[in-house]
């Protein structure tokens, strides 16, 4: 189970109207590579993994929802006050004909969340090289929202969660090294 | 580098006893494993590591002893995975 804590992990400003950065934001919300792939990715490999990193990747997993509500509150507060007309302009036309206001998750060109976007090979070796990778593609994701984006408030959140995918990437290279270590060795007598 | 370089010791499967709960349904494994293969030791590979003869590397699939990676069914391998 989980306990939850009205309020954000860090601090979310939004200080520019600039709907069409909801537009490409949504990408780190239902996107391949966004957190509700990563939540769901970590919180599931967690069952088959060796015991001595199950925590790890309950936490990680854990932290990603966090990171979920902070997306989600960026995407909101861009979109809240839209007019059809300003959706229309900000290149989410089609998302308000299928959603109104509503956040939804599907990646910046529209297309819908799909859980083939998630893995779990049970190979632990495999499965944790395939959260680095996430990890690594997640901050570059970061990195070319960055790009985009000229809000120093919004960009102040964004550069916070990059920062925490290279933290997650070091944890999840660390859990390799655990696994390659000798010390489950089988005793044979 | 010359011939004969020293690649660290390790072995190709870990063992690890799983958590076990008295209300499983099913008899548990006790102990289970996985493949930790050489690549995840080698680093970048050094020159003049020793050789198979090519006949012999043609059947490894390598032609290198320290990348050989021999694998079969751990669950004929004496009864535990």
């Amino acid at each position: 189970m989980w306990i939850y804590e009205k309020k954000l992990q860090y601090p979310v400003k939004v200080s520019t109207c600039n709907p069409m950065l909801a537009k490409f934001l949504i990408e780190q919300y239902g996107g391949a590579d966004g957190e509700l792939a990563a939540a769901l990715r970590y919180l599931n490999q967690r069952y088959s993994i060796p015991d001595k990193v199950i925590g790890l990747l309950t936490d990680i997993g854990t932290e990603e929802f966090a990171h979920l509500e902070m997306i989600a509150t960026m995407v909101y507060k861009l979109t809240k006050d839209a007019t059809p007309e300003q959706m229309k302009a900000a290149g989410l036309g089609a998302h308000y004909a299928n959603h109104d206001n509503a956040l939804f998750y599907n990646n910046a060109a529209g297309v819908p969340w799909t859980a083939s976007y998630i893995q779990a090979k049970g190979d632990p070796i495999a499965d944790l090289y395939e959260d680095i990778a996430a990890e690594e593609k997640a901050r570059a994701t970061y990195q070319w929202l960055i790009d985009m984006s000229d809000d120093p408030d919004l960009n102040d959140g964004l550069k916070f969660l990059r920062e925490r995918e290279v933290v997650h990437s070091q944890r999840f290279r660390e859990a390799v090294e655990i696994l390659k270590e000798e010390q489950g060795k089988k005793k044979f007598y | 580098m010359k011939a004969g370089v020293i690649v660290k010791e390790f072995t190709q499967r870990k063992y690890y006893h799983p958590y076990v709960s008295p209300f499983d349904p099913c008899p548990p494994i006790r102990v289970k494993s996985y493949d930790t293969p050489p690549q995840l030791y080698l680093g970048f590979q050094p020159p003049g590591l020793p050789q198979y003869q090519p006949k012999q590397a043609l059947y490894s699939g390598t032609l290198w002893p320290a990348l050989f990676s021999p694998y079969d069914n751990p669950y004929e391998r004496g009864g535990q995975s």
